[in-house]
């Protein structure tokens, strides 16, 4: 069978940065393999060393700078990577769920998978939607946040997962295969990209493809979505900082905490 | 087209906060739009669920019989069913983990345009405008959504609660089901994370998060859990990597925890932690981040390298 994962760069803002009308400057920016798809990557290359998966294939939304990070998945264990960018998507500082979505079925329809893997949500834009809603373009069934996968039932056709609830409550729930799945981190141990694997990712094909390659054009992926303001949120609550280096600070709290009666044995 | 309508949630036999949120998000949407608010409650006890939902500000609740608990394929087919029934301009659901199941689909499936986990939204002439953070809380945006009929999802614990009863009319909603349609089927429920400690109990929580870096160096703050006599907690990272127990970790999908004292080291402050402690007395943050969404909930912080403050907090009380 064949697993799809999407996989998406992110960035992650810098302690101080500063923001430049409705976007933060590249300067301030560190980009790196979004955290809950690193956990789809591995639960994929898991079915694949299980031989349950004869391919893993990546796919990503971005410019040509998200190769360094797709490489990440290759150099883990995916077999190669589809790579969607175009023009038409240069501009937007937000890509909406509906343009993903609208992407992300042209190519599953390609490559015609069993089963997509997809992170539970986006450490950047945080939608949390991306996978249940191509889920649903497809017509393949799905369940978000899961936090086990049963292999063996895959196999078999049915997908028996349990999904994590809020306050320690997980559902067991069993869906027909073709599926999404949304992957919640803490479903497995993603391993570290081995040096080899690192080499061999080299090798690997990262396909890129337009819009046009996929038979769709720039209104397909018409944002309906557009962000008109961005700023630092306005602190709810004044902390008191206790300041003057680690060890005064240090004291400071020592005393606010025995006041509360910490420690007092 | 001008009403709005929004989704309960509920699970094992109780509506959740985030519906009784709802409602106050909805009616301040309605407010705007000069429409209804219609609440609808999906499945379960929905006679029960229809009484409690008759809040102030409510004009109708819809209640559909189906099955016990939640499952996202009857979800996605009713809810789409009742937006074509009552043509709001507005379809508000939960940002929960039930939410994150079925709201996607229901917006493809509608063709509306969806803007997901808002903490505010408010109406420019006929436009959404939605607050929303981004970059792990380190920022806000507003959202400008140019559609005319727009689905929603809001975040729990940003709109108070309505509990004051109103005159709402409930109306049983006959949904046509497609069985064939419904592919997946809940087999149960297990609660996780029990064992040694219940750090729910505990007065003074010493809380560690990805600041710690390395499985060694929890032994750091070990000590400073047993100098300050506190119990060791964990957001959810340190858990994901096995350093410690699931009934360690706190937050949305933890335990929820009240302390006296809740010491926040190396944690940035996500939602889904924050929903577990910030019912906490008083909130101590050490983090070399001064943005650290963590600061916006604590009452004393200290911007600082936690492998610096730490040993001076424990020498403080050898
Ligand atoms: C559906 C869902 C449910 C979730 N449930 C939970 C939950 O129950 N509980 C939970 O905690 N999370 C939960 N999460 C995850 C959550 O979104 C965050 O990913 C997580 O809380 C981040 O943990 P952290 O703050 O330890 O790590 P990070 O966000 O990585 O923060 C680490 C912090 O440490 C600081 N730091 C780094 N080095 C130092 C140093 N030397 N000294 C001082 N400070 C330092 C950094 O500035 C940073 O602020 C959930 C997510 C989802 C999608």
């Amino acid at each position: 069978m064949k697993v799809l994962v999407t996989v998406k760069e992110v960035a992650a803002v810098e302690d101080e940065f500063q923001i430049a009308g409705t976007s933060i400057d590249e300067t301030y920016l560190e980009y790196d393999l979004n955290e809950w798809d690193d956990y789809a990557v591995e639960e994929a290359v898991q079915l694949q060393e299980a031989g349950i998966a004869d391919e893993v294939v990546a796919v990503t939304i971005g410019p040509e700078r998200a190769e360094e990070t797709i490489r990440m998945a290759l150099a883990k264990g995916a077999d190669r990577a589809v790579r969607i960018w175009d023009d038409a998507l240069e501009g937007s500082d937000l890509l909406d769920v509906g343009a993903k979505t609208a992407i992300l079925e042209k190519v599953v329809e390609e490559e015609d998978p069993d089963l997509v893997l997809s992170g539970v949500q986006a450490d950047d834009d945080g939608f949390g939607a991306t996978g249940v809603s191509l889920a649903d373009a497809l017509g393949f069934e799905w369940a978000a946040v899961v936090n086990h996968l049963d292999q063996d039932s895959v196999e078999s056709g049915t997908a028996s997962v349990r999904r994590e609830l809020e306050g320690g409550v997980e559902e067991l729930t069993d869906i027909e295969l073709p599926a999404v799945l949304t992957i919640q981190t803490g479903i497995n141990e993603p391993r570290y990209a081995s040096l080899r694997g690192i080499r061999q990712a080299q090798r690997k094909e990262i396909a890129p493809k337009t819009l046009g390659d996929l038979g769709l054009d720039a209104a397909a992926v018409e944002n309906e979505l557009t962000l008109t303001d961005m700023y630092e949120p306005e602190t709810e609550s004044d902390a008191t900082y206790f300041e003057g280096g680690p060890e005064e600070a240090a004291a400071q709290l020592a005393t606010l905490l025995r006041d509360k009666g910490v420690g007092a044995q | 087209m001008t009403d709005v309508l929004a989704i309960a949630d509920h699970r094992r036999g109780e509506l959740r906060d985030v519906s009784f949120e709802l409602v106050t998000a909805g009616r301040e949407l309605a407010n705007e739009t000069g429409g209804d608010l219609h609440v609808a409650v999906i499945s379960g006890d929905v006679e029960g669920f229809g009484d409690q939902l008759q809040l102030d500000g409510v004009d109708t609740v819809h209640t559909v019989e189906n099955g016990e608990e939640f499952n996202h394929d009857v979800y996605a087919q009713v809810v789409t069913q009742l937006f074509e029934a009552v043509d709001p301009q507005f379809l508000v659901m939960p940002n929960s983990v039930n939410g994150l199941d079925y709201a996607p689909a229901v917006a493809n499936r509608l063709g509306l345009a969806y803007v997901s986990d808002v903490v505010d939204v408010g109406i420019d002439g006929s436009t959404l405008t939605a607050t929303r953070e981004m970059y792990s809380g380190k920022v806000e945006t507003t959202t400008a959504v140019e559609a005319e009929q727009v689905a929603v999802s809001i975040r729990g614990a940003e709109w108070p609660a309505t509990d004051e009863t109103g005159d709402a009319t409930v109306e049983a909603f006959e949904a046509d089901v497609d069985e064939s349609a419904v592919r997946s089927t809940v087999t149960g429920f297990e609660e996780v994370g029990g064992g040694d400690v219940d750090i729910s109990e505990a007065d003074v929580l010493v809380s560690i998060g990805r600041g710690i870096e390395e499985e060694e160096n929890l032994d750091l703050v070990r000590d400073l859990a047993d100098a300050l006599d506190a119990t060791l907690s964990s957001s959810r990272p340190i858990v994901d990597a096995g350093w410690l127990p699931k009934n360690r970790q706190v937050g949305q999908s933890g335990k929820v925890v009240t302390p006296d004292v809740y010491i926040a080291i190396g944690i940035s402050g996500a939602v889904q932690h924050v929903a577990g402690m910030k019912g906490s007395d008083t909130i101590v943050a050490i983090n070399t981040d001064p943005n650290a969404p963590i600061y916006d909930i604590a009452d004393y912080g200290i911007v600082d390298d936690l492998f610096d403050v730490v040993p001076a907090l424990i020498e403080e009380f050898e």
